[in-house]
């Protein structure tokens, strides 16, 4: 049986669709209205409420917090100064991804941790002989995600002007509506976006008291559907669906590593000791076997194929996620494992693992397409991710 | 002269019903002979109690190989199996585990014992699927002749080495350490809590006289995990009607191939004539000729009962003589007049579920003991369904049945079973229930209580052994029944083996049967 999330009675309160999912045993809206697309165009052009806190929080501290960290995460969190957030991977001992995640350093020698996947056994089990706790702090940390051009604005009318000075992945904490919050500028949008980190007796207050401030900003709450066409537009992965956990499978042949997923640049070698990291250091020095890219099927492609059956082109109206083969000519060389019209950049996008010589970007390929439950070869052409990644982001 | 049949098969219980059904399907003319008035030997649904269907014997179903069902076509004759959705296990302290089919709240509950073991269940689960999948097709193999191969036998070597081969290094580690340990030491790698390992564990020790704690019991373990349901691993279900329907499914499927089946048909013994199997002679008198004689009996009678012993080579006689079975088993069904409440269930849903009262490796090892000596279990590891929350053709409306599959219950007890010790050890059963369901007494209208006596002397199961004979590490593949013989041929031309006595043995597989069936029909081409 699912469990309530802490905001469940208002979002609850708001889901005239009655549409909900499961995540991590709790209870997801995936959309409040019947559609989700003025949830999807919140998040783009004003600002939207997402519930996150399904997502598995761990409190890392100690003497050798640090040492855990950068043994187990590719990133070197090292470089990670108090009041910092890095996003990182990480791998199983031969260098297959597990999860990924933030880091935050809330203060010296004390991390939080965010994870996909329950993690506490791996990240204990490579704690062995380390002075170092770990703490399970899922149920104990409720989550908002407040992402979009306007959450700026709308999080310092709620928090105070000095949260203005909030940098990208960079923490603070501040009160709202006189309760304690945590918030860091992260959020799985690729837009300007917080994540706010409180109590879960408060997550009422604290939701209403967001409301309240962004509603002359039109903040609304937006569900699953709606964040799922804007992570691909932001050309971010999603475990279970771009990708599939080394824990959750035994079958090596569905396994990735960061490298094969784009995350090469999270992963910091020099550091020294870290899980995976002979298997990682071979597959750097041989190459990827695998490329994640963006495709960008033909507008003009599909609506020929469409034309054959006498129909006018259709394209989807949610995001999709289950694989379809992409060809060059008549060679598979990969798979689309999920993708999006985006209503906001007007082009069909698709996340992609191909073989690393199609990945260039302007490489002409083609997806397979389903019409009429024929099959048809839709041109595609590879580009560099993400497709959506606007300088309010970082600004 | 009377007409000569292509296969006469002695026992009609669901292995030999599956031989059958095989070889009529190839066109053999096939006539099946059982001892009792009922097909299905332990695989049988009965009304002992008006009113109430017992699940007499075996009770669930999961290792039926998929390809038999496909095969013999088995849902067309009746074959509906509904999945058990959960286990909930009552703990001394007035605590409970439950494991649901939903991993998330089962992931909830398990935090509650352990938050490293809900992290740790799923991947212990994902390894013994993995260990399953690399096992299994061992399952469908006739296992080869190491000791002498012939070149069937080479091919299949040449097959097991490529399987094997084809095996990583963590799993061929694993599968060692399943192959070795027992299930204790083996879960102990895993997880902490202990009422988590006692009911990971049990599945090491049904039908078997070891304990949690004694070495191979991790094999008889991965030996449950190896069912499936749908191509979905490690499932187990309820047959509609009890198991008995799955053996009526099996006779559909051999009746409409034109075997002819008759009940009440003892065998006393095969006519052998000069070294060649020829027929069989009943205790009636009434004598059946044959072109091949099978048994379905577990290997004891099959060879030292059915034949003159001087018919085989002694060394082979002495082999099947120390073939393992020690019963360690009993059966007590109750027809109920309500539900019984569980002190500890947390919700009633619980109840159409498997409830297992092993609360502790330590209760279950304790069973252990008193049987090691000779004695019943004075508190014994309860294995209980109420099947007819999920099926309500089993008893009248509102009232309820229970299967109970009890251990231990030596088959050699001490003094020896009669009617009085079955009644103590049917007491020792409702009164272990009565302490984690309090009130449970009151609702039993009736009760059947089946010893491992009764289980050979009603059943035909040698020393009351579920699966023909042990299912541990000595007596499975090539060596079910013995070295050189796992090929379902026997030392007397013409005279087959297909009980769970042979290779891939106990539980409702129907694989020896199947097999069995194959091989005779290659080896008449």
């Amino acid at each position: 049986m699912p469990r309530p999330s802490p905001f469940y009675s208002r979002t609850a309160a708001l889901c005239e669709s009655h549409s909900w999912q499961e995540w991590s045993g709790f209870l997801s809206a995936n959309m409040y209205e019947l559609h989700h697309l003025r949830e999807y165009y919140a998040i783009r052009t004003a600002a939207a409420l997402i519930d996150i806190s399904p997502l598995y929080k761990y409190l890392v501290h100690g003497r050798d917090a640090l040492k855990l960290l950068n043994r187990v995460m590719t990133r070197d969190i090292a470089r990670c100064a108090v009041g910092q957030v890095l996003y990182t991977p990480w791998c199983d001992e031969h260098g297959r991804i597990i999860d990924d995640g933030t880091v935050t350093h809330l203060a010296p020698g004390r991390y939080r941790v965010t994870a996909a996947d329950p993690s506490l056994r791996w990240f204990e089990d490579n704690a062995t002989g380390l002075q170092v706790q770990i703490d399970d702090i899922s149920d104990s940390l409720a989550a908002l995600a407040l992402q979009g051009p306007l959450a700026g604005e709308i999080l310092q009318q709620a928090a105070g002007p000095a949260l203005a000075h909030l940098k990208y992945f960079r923490h603070t904490t501040a009160a709202i509506a006189g309760l304690d919050v945590s918030i860091t500028r992260t959020g799985y949008t690729g837009d300007l976006g917080y994540e706010l980190w409180a109590d879960p007796a408060d997550a009422e207050r604290l939701w209403d008291a967001l409301m309240e401030a962004g509603r002359p900003r039109l903040l609304r709450a937006a569900g699953q559907l709606a964040l799922d066409m804007v992570r691909i537009e932001a050309g971010l992965l999603l475990v279970a669906v771009d990708f599939i956990s080394s824990k959750k499978t035994v079958f090596d042949v569905q396994k990735s590593t960061p490298y094969e997923l784009g995350l090469g640049w999270t992963v910091a070698l020099e550091k020294g000791n870290l899980v995976g990291r002979a298997a990682l250091a071979a597959e750097r020095e041989r190459g990827a076997a695998w490329a994640t890219v963006g495709l960008e099927v033909q507008w003009e492609s599909l609506e020929q194929i469409y034309k054959r059956y006498g129909m006018p082109i259709h394209l989807p109206e949610t995001a999709w996620s289950s694989a379809v083969p992409v060809y060059s000519d008549d060679l598979q060389i990969g798979r689309a494992t999920s993708g999006t019209w985006s209503p906001l950049l007007k082009k069909y996008v698709v996340l992609a693992r191909i073989q690393p010589q199609y990945a260039k970007p302007g490489t002409p390929v083609c997806m397979e397409t389903t019409v009429e439950a024929q099959r048809h070869m839709t041109a595609a052409r590879v580009t560099a991710l993400p497709f959506y990644n606007p300088p309010h982001k970082r600004a | 002269m009377a007409e000569i049949y292509d296969a006469v098969i002695i026992g009609g219980g669901h292995n030999g019903l599956t031989c059958a059904a095989y070889l009529a399907r190839a066109g053999r003319k096939v006539l099946v002979l059982e001892r009792r008035h009922i097909l299905g030997g332990a695989a049988v649904s009965q009304q002992i109690f008006p009113g109430f269907t017992y699940t007499v014997c075996s009770y669930v179903v999961s290792l039926l190989r998929p390809e038999i069902i496909r095969d013999l076509e088995l849902p067309r004759h009746g074959l509906q199996i509904l999945p058990l959705d959960s286990a909930f296990v009552p703990m001394e302290n007035g605590d409970h585990l439950a494991l649901w089919s939903d991993p998330a709240t089962t992931r909830t509950e398990l935090q509650r014992h352990s938050r490293r073991d809900a992290d740790a269940y799923p991947e212990f689960n994902q390894m013994m699927y993995k260990m399953g999948f690399a096992v299994k097709p061992i399952l469908g193999m006739v296992p080869p002749n190491p000791l002498s191969p012939g070149v069937d036998d080479l091919r299949r070597l040449v097959e097991l080495g490529r399987h094997a081969k084809s095996l990583d290094a963590r799993t061929f580690q694993q599968l060692t350490k399943l192959m070795t340990m027992s299930a204790t030491d083996f879960l102990d790698e895993w997880f902490e809590s202990d009422v988590l390992k006692a009911l990971t564990a049990i599945n090491g020790i049904i039908g078997t006289m070891l304990g949690p704690r004694s070495p191979g019991t991790a094999y008889v373990m991965l030996h449950h995990f190896m069912g499936e349901l749908d191509g979905a691993f490690t499932v187990w279900g309820f047959q509609k009607g009890g198991t008995g329907a799955v053996s009526n499914a099996i006779a559909g499927a051999a009746r409409q191939h034109g075997a002819v089946l008759r009940c009440n048909a003892p065998v006393a013994q095969v006519i052998v004539r000069n070294g060649q199997a020829v027929g069989v002679a009943l205790e009636s008198g009434e004598e059946i000729y044959a072109r091949t004689v099978v048994s379905g009996l577990d290997p004891r009678q099959t060879f030292l009962k059915l034949v003159d012993s001087r018919q085989l080579p002694a060394e082979f006689a002495t082999a099947i003589g120390n073939f393992k079975y020690r019963g360690s088993s009993g059966k007590v069904n109750l027809a109920l007049d309500g539900l019984p409440t569980f002190t500890s269930m947390p919700d009633r849903a619980l109840l159409q579920g498997m409830i297992e009262i092993c609360p502790s490796v330590d209760f279950v090892e304790r069973a252990y003991d008193d049987a090691k000596y000779g004695e019943f279990s004075r508190r014994p590891f309860l294995d209980v369904l109420i099947p007819s929350t999920i099926d309500p053709t089993l008893a009248p409306p509102g009232k309820h049945v229970m299967s109970i599959f009890v251990q231990y219950a030596p088959y050699k007890l001490n003094g020896g079973w009669n009617a009085q010790q079955r009644d103590d050890f049917g007491d020792a059963v409702v009164n272990t229930l009565e302490e984690f369901a309090p009130g449970i007494n009151k609702l039993i209208l009736h009760r059947q209580v089946l010893s491992p006596w009764d289980l050979e002397q009603d059943f035909g199961l040698a020393e009351g052994n579920i699966f023909h004979g042990e299912l541990t590490l000595d007596q499975i593949f090539f060596l079910r029944p013995t070295a050189g013989w796992a090929n379902f041929r026997t030392p007397i031309r013409g005279y087959y083996q297909c009980g769970s006595g042979t290779h891939p043995g106990g539980g409702i597989t129907g694989g020896p049967g199947r097999l069995a069936a194959l091989e005779i029909l290659r080896s008449s081409k």
